[in-house]
């Protein structure tokens, strides 16, 4: 049912149930938010959106009042802007006052709204926030000096990725948010996602950076240093250099990389490839030799270490292939090392991940040969933008390169990996041609492409029917997990990712990335996907070479050596 | 069964609804939360660690560390906070080294404010293991207590 309710002394049409909010957001209306997350409940916490109701003279929070017939709104009246003033002048009195310092500035909230609001004197002292700095997780870094309590980050913990590891502790001026038992994130329930990274608006939540061991090892000669970025990445920094969404700056960032001083420049995308051969292979294995069926990807970590914590009984179904960033890193300490006459431990292995899990990742002990691990550092899309600039690398006066060859060649099944579906649809690709011996006559499966949250099909190869779930954002992938426990059992093939999306949506991502960017980013990969050539992993030449020269054949014993791996039960609070 | 299961198995395991009368009865039985009891009523009701230990410390009533031998309750009332129980209880925690809500690493003391014990007119007071001690200072606290220490030995 629709009515008219007056905003700003003009009449908007307004429906029921829609909050004040969200009919001023369709009409162009802008009042500042924090606490506020789109389709989540509202919590009014933080009470910037208030607005003044014309006839009752009061100040009402316009994210969680809903709309009603004849209402009378002032958004911007003297009142309310100078309530708004106050109330960012309070966040800034027990707030630090280092923005200089730190990592957001100039890309936080606090800081934009303080601008915008006109607040230039510190009117209000208060007590500064103390509060130890969590630094054991390998990926995130909590400062809860710098929180505001806007609570989004426990909302996205615990609704989007169904972990809630952490929660507001205390109460009134001692509340912090905080884990349980104010134990480390390490020993916590965290599955490294970032996700609440991405939703802090300051700098409370950062990801842990590598930069110092990178540029020691960049400026030390006796080691050689390599470079990896995922499928993602290239499409996802349009946002960071402040260009249109969804370009793909492939070349430019090849070129980039080779100015800071990188040796050797690899795709992720390769060992993509490489994956979906060891994978599908697994998978047909398991098929035809009744192996633990429904098979689940591994490529995620935030998945894996959620399966170790929350599904400990799922584990056997976890496919035992490493991650692609893992797989590459092993083949460069490997393969790649015998052939440049180098020892493993001469080689600094960086990678450049959409995932502030992949940070966890690269230092699990699985993940370590002789005590040398298989990547040595990880940057995300941000700390890469911030890299490029402290070496002086103009983006936007660059030719393009290519990447460095072997273990750089792509196909196109490789580069959708960063989309939710991309896993899959890669892997049928190949299963289909090693079952039938034939290329399928469409590859695009669009059923499985998009943001839905859960996806589900069935797909018949030769007869054999497979039934086959994609799954993005951890919470949606419980209900599943859920259902397979209670007794579905016409799924054989699962992709699970923990980021909304997939790692186009991952923790380590521009922060502040819209929806329309998200899906510019999604459809830039699937532009890549139909207009080059190779669109199948066994088709990729680099692999069908890395085959013949080195690993022998999917499943082989090197392929177990260095490509595989298990996981375990992981004891943690929760 | 442990105490923790005899109090979880009066409750239905679903929901929140009983979260906090089920913390109250473990802190009765066992005087304290403790992580195990936490983590252990966490499995029975399916909520997570994290908010458990955010309800619980919402609330004055729960304590994370068993009572120490000698308890001793600062009343922190209108009345007692006019004569100073603020500076009382300052004084209180830099000689035994921890804060409220806390116990001493040997067991000894553990401290707790209250926010009135009726007894006014000795305000500030203190009650250490239920014996009141009347116009308590900043100097004559660290005499009392020290008073239990001894005691102890």
């Amino acid at each position: 049912m629709d009515f008219t309710i007056n905003i700003n002394n003009k009449s908007l049409v307004a429906s029921r149930g829609e909050t004040i909010l969200e009919v001023m957001n369709r009409n162009g209306i802008r009042v500042p938010t924090l606490c506020h997350i789109k389709n989540a409940l509202p919590t009014g916490a933080c009470r910037m959106c208030v607005v003044e109701d014309n006839k009752t003279g009061k100040l009402i929070t316009s994210c969680s009042f809903p709309a009603e017939p004849g209402m009378s709104i002032l958004t911007h009246s003297p009142r309310v802007v100078e309530s708004r003033k106050t109330i960012i002048e309070l966040l800034l009195s027990n707030h630090p006052d280092d923005c200089l310092y730190c990592v957001r500035n100039k890309n936080c909230e606090l800081q934009d709204l303080s601008e915008e609001l006109h607040v230039t004197e510190r009117r209000i002292r208060g007590v500064k926030n103390r509060a130890n700095l969590d630094l054991s997780s390998a990926s995130i870094v909590r400062d809860p000096e710098k929180c505001i309590l806007c609570g989004r980050c426990v909302y996205v913990c615990e609704e989007v990725m169904g972990v809630a590891c952490i929660d507001f502790i205390n109460r009134g001026n001692k509340s912090i948010i905080g884990t349980a038992f104010h134990q480390g994130l390490n020993t916590s329930s965290c599955i490294n996602c970032g996700q609440c990274v991405m939703v802090c608006p300051t700098g409370a939540l950062t990801e842990k950076n590598h930069f110092a061991q990178i540029q020691e090892a960049l400026n030390n000669p006796t080691k050689r240093v390599v470079v990896q970025y995922a499928p993602s990445i290239t499409v996802s920094m349009a946002e960071e250099l402040g260009i249109e969404p969804g370009i793909d700056i492939n070349g430019i960032l090849n070129a980039a990389l080779r100015k800071v001083g990188f040796d050797h420049i690899f795709d992720s995308s390769f060992s993509a490839d490489l994956t979906i051969m060891e994978e599908s292979a697994e998978l047909i294995h398991r098929i035809q030799n009744g192996g633990v069926l429904p098979m689940i990807t591994s490529c995620c970590p935030g998945w894996v270490k959620y399966a170790e914590e929350f599904a400990p009984e799922f584990l056997p179904n976890l496919s035992s292939c490493k991650s692609p960033q893992q797989m590459m890193g092993a083949i460069i300490k490997s393969h790649f090392a015998t052939q440049e006459n180098l020892k493993p431990e001469e080689i600094f292995s960086v990678s450049i991940m959409p995932c502030t899990a992949k940070k966890f990742e690269a230092q699990r002990e699985e993940m370590t040969r002789e005590g040398i691990s298989d990547v040595d550092a990880v940057l995300t899309t941000r700390e890469l933008t911030k890299f490029l600039k402290l070496f002086g690398v103009d983006m936007f006066n660059i030719k393009p390169e290519l990447v460095d060859s072997p273990l750089g060649f792509r196909s196109t099944a490789g580069k959708l990996f960063g989309a939710s579906g991309g896993v899959m649809e890669a892997a049928i690709r190949t299963a289909y041609h090693s079952i039938t011996g034939k290329e399928m006559v469409e590859f695009q499966v669009p059923a499985i492409r998009g943001f839905e949250g859960r996806k589900e099909i069935k797909i018949n190869i030769n007869g054999l029917e497979l039934g086959v779930a994609v799954v993005n954002g951890m919470a949606n992938a419980k209900v599943l997990l859920d259902e397979i426990r209670e007794g579905k059992n016409d799924v054989q093939f699962i992709e699970i990712m923990a980021c909304p999306g997939g790692c186009i949506g991952g923790g380590g991502q521009h922060i502040g990335t819209s929806d329309e960017q998200l899906k510019a980013r999604m459809n830039a990969l699937y532009r890549i996907d139909e207009t080059e050539r190779i669109k199948v992993s066994h088709k990729n030449p680099e692999i069908v070479e890395l085959y013949q020269d080195f690993l022998g054949k999917p499943l082989g014993h090197k392929s177990h050596e260095l490509l595989h791996t298990h996981y375990h039960e992981r004891e943690v609070v929760k | 069964m442990t105490l923790v299961q005899h109090v979880l198995h009066k409750y239905p395991a679903v929901g929140r609804d009983n979260l906090i009368p089920i913390l109250q009865e473990i802190q009765t039985a066992e005087g304290y939360l403790s992580k195990k009891s936490i983590l252990e009523v966490g499995r029975y009701l399916d909520i997570p660690a994290s908010k458990i230990f955010g309800v619980a410390t919402f609330y004055n009533q729960f304590r994370f560390e068993p009572f120490g031998v000698n308890h001793v309750q600062v009343c922190r009332g209108t009345a007692c906070h006019v004569l100073g129980s603020s500076t009382v209880l300052q004084e209180l925690e830099k000689h035994l080294k921890v804060k409220a809500g806390q116990t001493t690493r040997d067991g000894q003391f553990s401290i707790e404010v209250v926010a009135c014990i009726g007894a006014c007119g000795l305000a500030p007071v203190i009650c250490v293991n239920g014996e009141f001690h009347a116009k308590v200072t900043a100097q004559s606290i660290k005499e009392i207590v020290d008073q239990y220490k001894n005691r102890g030995e």
